[in-house]
């Protein structure tokens, strides 16, 4: 009886997390233009509309360019910081832990606010380097903390042993070390280019109408009327998403594996 | 010793990166909450001479000779470099006291021409709100380098001309309320996911199998859409003729579409499916970690299932379940898209008003002082987090 109850509440629950997207997607098909059911028709009219629009693909490009880029630079940074991290003891770590971190818990209104104010007088605001940038401080944190957890499974004897054969410590971390915690590391650039993606409000307010992604669009869209391209974007985006869960779940139990193997 | 020196050289790149990037321009913008630098280079004189006043009674000739001197001096130098210093100074002073964006302009445009006999008479033809002692306190609050106006304004606080501090007129008093609506959101929020969450990370924890790996996809799969695609297809389900009212009235359930967007309720829903993830992960990390065996023992000692839970259960699983609401509710507070979107004028949090005085009324020292509030809340929140789960395993999402 127990157990009935919470199955029931359990399912109910997981069909409240996916129903808002189950519902969303078949619109994006819809032959109409209602945002309800049932569906006038199928097809693929607002797909057609979001490439062939002005300002849909552009944003769409911009996504994948900026999110890239982002991602690029916080694995090249977080990658090194995570062994360093990982080899680093006591107050130091301790701290430095805190500045990589912080990204995670800062609210990102204020990070937003707070670029749009430095970024000012740099000439930065309304450009691709800035909005790059302020997406790479926010997705380094994912990095740093995913290639931490792929390194829990490296065994720090190997780096003495290629030390003693004679290898300096840069050769022995890309000889020894990389190819073993590699799905990690690009299970972290996922993480960054998904945190890319899916960002909104530094968008807002430190990108100009040349950098608008994905989201900030959408995000205009959604303020007045909500247009079936707008549905077309949003599923886009779940496609993605799926994609990039699938890729990150493969790399980790990739990674996984090594680490027990 | 070497070995740490390496390791600092390794993070190097990294923690410069972030210090350039985002510890230095939040500290320059949250410094803006305790300074105040826009009426001093314009008033240098007035300022100087108002403090020594005591602010109890309108100062005398001296303060208003040395208003005319630096409104003088600050409308030539204008004129001169187009720096627009004067209406910046009125627009700061405008803040604290309404009416002076206008008032300051116009007494710079109208004392340039040369009068005879004392300053205060000119002045004072020129506009009586000089004769006001609160006029002046306002200058005097502005006049920097520090000042603790933005963030006594962020908490509906006011200091008068003679320093007292009292609480902000009733019709100004915003900001207390939407702190505790920011909170009072979060707290919902926190226990709605909680209440939704734990069976389902029960389930998850203790199905095993097909079922489970099923269950927590559907945990992970809304974790990774982007939280405008959520909070849009919740403004497709919701608004007036969306799927919900179509439905309902399809089915005969209702006359009218029911209001179910810009409202509190649209808010919370939202927000509950967007956070339910971060409580659902961390319950299941704890679920799975419980020995299952320490129930079965105490049921084997005659303990009814319910005392279990309360005494086995429920104590083992609290670090868990607190790191789970701490994680919501931390990541709730900051929450600006979903209310943005979802909710009236009455539902928006504190980061909407950051945003609102940073953009539209330029107002950078309250958006730094209420960025400074909502930073203090989840700094406590965090190191409420640290010592309840450990900083030492940050839970890889």
């Amino acid at each position: 009886m127990g157990r009935a109850v919470l199955w029931a509440a359990g399912v109910l629950v997981a069909l409240f997390l996916l129903a808002p997207i189950v519902a969303i997607v078949p619109l994006s098909f819809s032959a109409g233009s209602f945002l309800f059911y049932p569906l006038p028709g199928l097809s693929l009219r607002w797909y057609q509309d979001f490439f062939g629009s002005d300002f849909w693909l552009p944003a769409l490009w911009n996504s994948l360019g900026i999110g890239a880029a982002a991602a690029a630079l916080a694995t090249v940074l977080g990658t090194p910081a995570a062994f360093g991290l990982w080899r680093a003891k006591g107050a130091f770590r301790a701290v430095a832990m805190g500045v990589v971190l912080a990204p995670m818990v800062v609210p990102v209104i204020v990070v937003a606010v707070a670029l749009l104010l430095a970024f000012g007088p740099l000439g930065l605001v309304a450009t691709h380097t800035g909005l790059v940038v302020a997406h790479a401080a926010l997705g380094a944190p994912f990095v740093v903390v995913t290639v931490l957890a792929s390194l829990e499974g490296f065994d720090p004897v190997q780096l003495r042993a290629a030390a003693a054969c004679g290898a300096g410590p840069l050769r022995a971390f890309f000889r020894v070390c990389l190819p073993q915690i590699a799905p990690g590391v690009a299970a972290g650039a996922v993480f960054a280019f998904a945190t890319s993606l899916d960002e909104v409000v530094v968008a807002l307010f430190v990108a100009g109408p040349a950098q608008r992604t994905l989201p900030r669009q959408m995000f205009s869209g959604l303020n007045d009327q909500i247009s079936l391209t707008t549905t077309a974007a949003a599923a886009m985006l779940v496609a993605f998403s799926v994609l990039l869960l699938l890729a990150v779940s493969w790399l980790q139990s990739r990674s996984r594996r090594r680490a027990s193997g | 010793m070497k070995r740490t020196s390496a390791a600092a050289l390794l993070t190097a790149p990294l923690l410069l990166f972030l210090l350039l990037s985002f510890v230095a321009p939040i500290g320059a913008f949250l410094w803006r909450a305790a300074s105040d630098s826009e009426v001093a280079p314009v008033l240098p004189r007035t300022v100087a001479v108002l403090a020594a006043w005591d602010g109890a009674a309108v100062p005398g000739e001296d303060a208003f000779a040395a208003l005319v001197a630096d409104l003088r001096e600050a409308r030539a130098r204008d004129r001169e470099t187009g720096a627009g210093s004067i209406p910046r100074a009125a627009a700061r002073l405008n803040a604290d006291r309404p009416g002076f964006r206008g008032l300051l302009p116009m007494t710079a445009r109208r004392a340039e021409a040369a009068f005879d006999g004392p300053a205060r008479d000119a002045v004072l033809a020129i506009s009586d709100e000089w004769n006001q002692a609160e006029t002046w306190g306002a200058i005097r609050r502005a006049g920097g380098p520090l000042s603790s106006f933005h963030v006594l304004t962020a908490l509906d606080l006011r200091q008068d001309a003679t320093g007292a501090i009292r609480a902000a007129p009733e019709d100004q008093s915003v900001f207390r309320a939407v702190l505790l609506r920011s909170l009072w959101i979060s707290l919902l929020v926190t226990a709605a996911c909680l209440a939704l969450g734990w069976p389902l990370a029960w389930l998850i924890a203790t199905a095993g199998g097909r079922a489970s790996t099923l269950l927590l996809g559907a945990v992970m799969l809304p974790f990774w859409i982007s939280l405008v695609v959520r909070t849009a297809a919740w403004m497709v389900l919701l608004q007036r003729e969306g799927v919900v009212n179509v439905a309902l009235r399809g089915a005969g359930l209702i006359e009218s579409p029911l209001p179910l967007m810009m409202n509190r309720f649209a808010v919370v829903l939202a927000m509950v499916h967007i956070l339910l993830p971060f409580m659902v992960l961390p319950l299941v990390a704890t679920f799975r970690a419980l020995d299952p065996r320490l129930p079965r023992a105490a049921a084997s000692l005659g303990a009814a299932p319910w005392r279990a839970f309360l005494r086995i259960t429920l104590p083992l699983s609290l670090p868990g379940v607190g790191a789970g609401c701490l994680l919501v509710f931390i990541q709730a507070l900051g929450f600006y898209v979903t209310p943005a979107l979802l909710g009236g004028p009455n539902d928006q949090m504190l980061a909407w008003f950051v945003g609102f005085y940073a953009t539209r009324s330029v107002n950078w020292g309250l958006a730094a002082a209420l960025s400074l509030m909502l930073l203090v809340a989840v700094g406590l929140c965090v190191a409420l987090y640290g010592r309840l789960a450990g900083f030492r395993r940050p839970g890889a999402a």
